[in-house]
């Protein structure tokens, strides 16, 4: 067993892997919990397709792709929370149009340079090759900073979380806030959406918050428990992945169903204590 | 001098005049309920006095040191409440916000002011309870330590009683004329409870897109609107509900 393991992580593709996956999973279960209790959980979804299609353009045009693609879905992040805001267009539908709008963008570039090949499986589906040495210092920095500015404005997210009428009539800029919070999550899905692909690193932001909220009774706990939960999440997954040479995306959703199926047996189970006690 | 000072005030959203030429003042210790009919711009008013949207004319001037952002409002409930993962104390603790400015964290000042108001308002035992799980009116008492753990002067209550029922609502009124009373903070109240307002309140604002009538509630009472009014009873508070003239 622990033979295997070290010989796991004695390729440094499954270090690098094993890095940036930590701590993009921590980012996006902590900004998850958030974006679910405020309804906002397609916001994730919606930019990993904005992210695919800069990628798209960013390989086109042989450019980096983080340095193009975090300023292009950063700027998504923000419109699609001013559209979600107005009541002009409902927010899912806008999520709907700017994410196929950007995936079929991203399809046309990708069909009329490189063509449809392994690579865009690998966008898709995630893969655990997929990030450079590069791509692992800038993970490391910027999730480290959108760690930190998580934890300094902890308590005025919960407020604006929880109630933002009651946070703006007691002076939080809520606005500032929400812009934050979309922004954080810009930056964490680029970062993860290369090893969990384009289709599923939105269930990074949904599952670890959904499950802890099963059986957790406070916010604090939540946190805590989602941030736990989907690091060890992502390291059975990624490890089933390395197995099993299965996509890495997909084997960490999968785990973090089942994580989610003993949770809510769990949570019922103690319900029917209470109601019998 | 008066706490709050509302000197000929307009409000509009996007050109459309909601409340026009309002006047009225709120003084220290004040017991103000805010009623009128659907529409006629309670919310609206509302949203102006915790600085939400600020007046198309005139201003509203805060005295005494109140700043905009202690007043302890207690909201409308929202859908995202219902199935919030949230402790009572996370909540209460919550109201110390706007103490804190840029600072991150809680202080033991803080902590000590909401476990007193939990104290104050009977909910100290439910501290690690979660929201979702409570009843209404465990859910109201929750919210109104936190509005007072933002003020000091200030509470401004939005239809409170919503949805609890004749024993809790009764309670929940009592409540709050002790915290008035005791602790002589000012209460502005929006209500449909007429005759819970005139009952309980010192002074009334007769909202009908301008002060139909404001003054004290000895004097409402004898006054023709009043009369009618208070004959007429309680206004369908369900369809205020739908109809609530929630322009956000």
């Amino acid at each position: 067993m622990i033979h295997t393991i070290v010989e796991m992580l004695s390729y440094p593709f499954m270090v690098r892997a094993f890095t940036v996956g930590i701590l993009v999973s921590l980012c996006s279960a902590l900004l998850g919990v958030s974006l679910v209790l405020k309804r906002y959980s397609m916001i994730g979804d919606g930019l990993s397709h904005v992210g695919f299609g800069a990628l798209a353009v960013a390989a086109a045009l042989n450019a980096a792709p983080l340095a193009v693609a975090i300023p292009v879905v950063v700027v998504a992040a923000v419109l699609l929370l001013r559209v979600s805001d107005s009541s002009k267009m409902k927010g899912d539908a806008a999520i709907a149009l700017i994410s196929t709008s950007a995936l079929a963008v991203g399809v046309m570039v990708i069909s009329m340079t490189t063509g449809m090949n392994t690579d865009v499986y690998n966008y898709m589906f995630g893969s655990i090759l997929a990030m450079s040495s590069e791509d692992v210092e800038m993970s490391v920095m910027l999730s480290v900073i959108v760690l930190a500015l998580y934890i300094f404005f902890y308590n005025k997210i919960f407020a604006i979380t929880f109630d933002e009428t009651f946070a703006q009539a007691t002076g939080v800029r809520a606005n500032l806030y929400n812009t934050l919070i979309a922004v954080l999550t810009a930056v964490t899905i680029v970062l993860g959406m290369r090893m969990m692909g384009t289709l599923l690193i939105s269930s990074l932001i949904i599952f670890p918050a959904l499950t802890s909220m099963r059986i957790c009774k406070t916010f604090r706990s939540v946190i805590l428990n989602s941030a736990i939960l989907s690091v060890v999440c992502f390291c059975i997954g990624i490890s089933v992945s390395y197995f099993f040479a299965t996509p890495a995306g997909a084997s960490v959703v999968v785990v973090n169903l089942a994580m989610l199926a003993v949770y809510t047996i769990i949570g019922l189970i103690k319900e029917k204590r209470k109601i019998c006690r | 001098m008066a706490l709050v000072q509302c000197d000929n005030i307009s409000i509009a959203y996007e050109g459309q005049t909601v409340v026009y030429d309002l006047s009225f003042e709120i003084h220290q210790g004040d017991y103000l309920c805010i009623v009128g009919e659907n529409g006629s711009g309670k919310s609206t008013l509302v949203k102006s006095l915790i600085g939400l949207k600020s007046p198309s004319k005139g201003k509203i001037i805060l005295n005494d040191g109140l700043r905009q952002n202690e007043i302890g409002y207690l909201p409308q409930q929202n859908d995202v409440q219902k199935d919030f993962p949230a402790s009572v104390y996370e909540v209460v603790l919550s109201g110390r916000l706007n103490s804190r400015g840029f600072r991150p964290f809680y202080t033991a000042g803080d902590k000590k002011a909401a476990k007193e108001n939990m104290q104050l308002l009977g909910i100290e035992r439910l501290g690690k309870n979660c929201f979702r799980d409570l009843s209404g009116g465990q859910k109201q008492r929750v919210l109104l330590a936190r509005a007072l753990c933002a003020t000091k002067k200030l509470l401004l209550l939005d239809e409170p009683v919503t949805g609890l029922d004749p024993i809790v609502t009764a309670e929940f009124y009592q409540l709050i004329k002790e915290v008035n009373e005791k602790s002589k903070i000012a209460v502005v109240m929006v209500s449909h409870d007429i005759e819970s307002a005139v009952r309980d309140a010192s002074h009334i604002l007769h909202l009908q897109e301008t002060a139909l009538f404001f003054g004290t509630t000895e004097d409402y009472r004898k006054s023709p609107v009043g009369r009618q009014f208070i004959k007429s009873g309680q206004i369908q508070p369900e369809a205020e509900k739908t109809a609530g003239g929630e322009r956000s």
